[in-house]
Formats: C-alpha cells, structure tokens, sequence
C-alpha cells in the first residue's frame, strides 16, 4: 500500500534555513545541509529546499547547498522559489533537485507548466500556490502570499493539472503559521478538482492535526510543514510512528543502530 | 567499475553519487569502450518508453548492452531502464524492448480495478516474492520510492517483489545476470541504498 508522506520543508536564505510567521519576521534556524541529514535519518519522506534569496551571490549558495544535499541525502528533494523559465528547472535538476516547484512564475507565464512537463516529465512539475479567503472565494495569491491574483484558485489548481503539473502543493494563507490544523475546508474543495496527488501546508501545530489531515480527506498525499519540525516541537519518527498507530499507512524506517549493525 | 550508462535520459547525479557514497567506483558515460569494459552495467531513464529506445540506438549503445548482458555481465535497469528490459512496451504505440526479460510494459490506469492518482508516485511497501540477491539486505514490507505510469506485465518466474497498487506491481525483476527496479533506489533511502550494495558487492 502507498504511503502517506510527511515532508519538511527549508526555506534557504543566504545558504541558512530560515523560516517566517505568516509569511514574516523571519528568523534563523540551521545549517541546510546539515538539517537535510537529520530529516533523512529521522525518516522525513521527502524534502523541500525553497530558495527565497534575491541575490545573486544567494543563488549561487542555493545550489551549491543542493548539490551538497543530494550527494549525501537519497531521498526525492523539491526544489522551489525563484523558477520563472525552463533554464531554471535546469539549473536545480543539473544540482541533483528529482522536482521543480513553480509558484509566481507560473501565474506570469502559465506555459511554464507545459513547457517544462513536456521536457522533464509531469512527475518532475510541482504546482504550489498559496490560496486564501477573499469574499467566500477561493483567491490565489503572488509574490509569497503578498499579492491577490484576482484568480480562482480551484480554477488555477485544475488548470494546472491540465498543464501538466504532476503535483499540487496548496498552502493555506489563513492557517499558515497560526498551528491550529491543516485548512480542510480549502483542501476538500481542491481535492474535488484535481487528481494529482495533494500536499497540504499551513497550519500543523501538533501530531493530531496530521491524524485529522489524512482521516479527513483521503486525497491528500502528504502534509508538509517547517518551523513544527525545525524547533523539534513535532519530531518526525514519533509524528510518524503515531500516524502509522492510527492506521495510517507511514513509511517506518527501521532503528539506525539495525543498520549499523550489519553494514 | 559500474558503467552508468549516459544516454541523454534523466538525472543521474543521485545515482552517481549513491554509489560513490558506497564506496563503489562508477562513471556516468555513453562511451562504448567504457561501457564494453565495465564490470556491471547500469542502465537508469525516466521520461517516453520510444524516446529513450530512440536514443540508445542513436547512441549506439543498444548492441553493446544488449551483447555485454548475453556475455553474462550484470546488468540493473532502473525506473524505465528497467522498462526497456523487456519484450516491448505499450507506451503511445508499440515498441520493441531490449529483451532480456520476459514481459511487457502496459498502463497502469487500464488496469486498475478501483480509481487510483496515476502516477502511481510515492513510497510503496515491497513484497518479497522470489528472495534473490536485490532482496537479500532488506525485509518484507520495507518501502521503496516510485514514480512511474507504466508497469510490467506476465514476467513469470522473473518477478522477485512487488507493490500493491491496485495492481500488483512488479518491483524487483531478475533473469539471471540481468535485473531491474521499477522504483528508484537511489531516492529511496536506505533501503535503496542496501538494494544497489547488494548489486554492486555480489552480482
């Protein structure tokens, strides 16, 4: 059986992950590299690497912290922020990223979807896109959840899909950062539009809100999450020992002292 | 030496880099004397089934794998590489594979008795059908990452484990010196990894 998976995601400034509170104050948590290695030990699903620098010199610390990344740690990265071309999923695929998140750059060019799914594969297109409230709709959102699109975003989710996007990311601006629970609301109403698998982000504050995000829409795929994870307030091997106690099919890793013993 | 074979298809830096990490010398190339001198052969792909045999010919590398696996050289199709190891795929059309493995690659989607997300994308649990060398480090029900929209049908004896999905899908595949791995074991881990040691230590 598939499993649901639990993703942490790195937001990367300056080759330093740091992560903000609806969508500010940013703070510094730790070393990239070095926190990729943990999530991988603590048996983290998969990893998000979203570079959220503006600089040049920033960029050229990005991928050299993915490069880095993907040659110790063997599990699928996604790599997002700054991708407005083609050239650019080039850039991180060339770096070891198995999957390129777009976000703004496919709402200013929504040929990017097609675009880079004909060239790497549907698998390797990650639409993310922060929705929100406006009027009872279901509004997306640019520029990191600063600006209102004006667009319909179960609109934009379905549209993306037949793009070719592989996967959606849905990030829930009115629950990000405030750990009272994943947006459920938002994400049934996104799952009732796409059959691309689903990751859901914004809004985890504790181990019961990842039960109720997997027992409450079975169309979700994974729940993603950062500053829960990065502060040890949610660790990963409880948070997924407790799901798979809940029936929830997890991927368990076995004890590293197990795999020592034989390698 | 593993011979990474280079033929234009997909991302082989973590597969490259998974080995190195092991300790197991390897080179990523599309050079046939290297490939033609290579103690084990791994032949990775993602994308098109026609596209990725297109360009092992256009290469020319479909003879020289083709005849380094009749020599009895250990050969691991990984994802589409694995793919490309059988009879012939159904992928847009009808195309002639390597074979060196009974079987044929179909859609998933017509076969699914329930309505299931295709890709079938994520980590799956293995069942150990036929324990073989690819399964001798790791346990039933160990998980494993897939991506993949094609899967291999009536492979017979050759099938060493599998993942339900509807189907069963075959995961691990083996006609003697020539296996594959539908998943990608150098995204999946340490499990991944133990798969690709027992490859590259006793194949």
């Amino acid at each position: 059986m598939i499993s649901k998976r639990i993703i942490p995601c790195l937001d990367v400034r300056n080759g330093r992950v740091v992560k903000g509170v609806n969508f500010e104050g940013i703070q510094d948590v730790a070393d990239p590299v070095e926190m990729a290695r943990f999530y991988n030990d603590s048996g983290a699903d998969e990893l998000v690497f979203y570079d959220i620098t503006a600089s040049f010199e920033g960029r050229g610390l990005f991928t050299d912290i993915l490069r880095r990344t993907a040659a110790e740690v063997f599990i699928p990265l996604t790599v997002g922020g700054g991708i407005n071309e083609v050239a650019d999923f080039e850039r991180v695929l060339a770096c070891g990223a198995d999957k390129v998140s777009v976000n703004s750059g496919a709402i200013r060019n929504p040929g990017l979807i097609e675009q880079a799914a004909r060239r790497y594969g549907n698998q390797c297109v990650v639409l993310s896109m922060d929705v929100k409230r406006v009027g009872g709709q279901f509004r997306l959102f640019a520029k990191g959840g600063r600006v209102d699109t004006g667009i319909d975003a179960l609109e934009w989710a379905h549209a993306g899909q037949e793009r070719g996007a592989g996967e959606l990311v849905v990030n829930s601006i009115d629950t990000d950062g405030v750990k009272n629970g994943f947006d459920l609301d938002m994400l049934r109403a996104v799952a009732a539009r796409v059959n691309i698998p689903i990751i859901a982000s914004g809004g985890a504050g504790s181990m019961e809100h990842f039960k109720a995000l997997f027992l409450g829409e079975e169309k979700v795929d994974a729940g993603l999450a950062a500053s829960i994870f990065h502060r040890r307030e949610v660790p990963i091997a409880a948070l997924k020992r407790y799901l798979a106690d809940e029936g929830i099919p997890m991927r368990i890793i076995r004890q590293r002292e197990e795999n020592s013993n034989d390698s | 030496m593993i011979a990474i074979i280079d033929y234009g298809v997909g991302n082989l830096y973590s597969l490259s880099h998974s080995l190195t990490h092991l300790g197991v010398e390897n080179a990523v190339t599309s050079d046939r004397a290297l490939i033609g001198a290579a103690d084990k052969l791994i032949l990775p792909g993602v994308g098109a089934f026609g596209d990725a045999r297109k360009r092992l010919d256009d290469c020319g590398l479909t003879e020289v794998i083709v005849g380094r696996a009749h020599a009895g050289i250990p050969l691991l199709g990984i994802c589409l590489g694995m793919q490309l190891l059988f009879e012939k795929s159904f992928e847009y059309g009808e195309h002639e594979g390597l074979n060196l493995i009974p079987g044929q690659v179909c859609p998933i989607q017509a076969d699914l008795p329930r309505p299931l997300k295709v890709p079938h994308i994520g980590w799956n649990q293995l069942h150990i059908v036929r324990p073989c060398l690819l399964t001798r480090d790791i346990a039933e029900g160990d998980s494993v990452y897939y991506v993949h929209s094609y899967y291999a049908k009536n492979v017979g004896d050759c099938l060493m484990a599998s993942s339900e999905y509807g189907v069963e899908v075959p995961g691990i595949v083996q006609k003697d010196n020539v296996y594959g791995a539908q998943f990608h074991p150098e995204k999946s881990g340490e499990i991944g990894l133990r798969i690709l040691r027992a490859f590259a230590e006793g194949a």
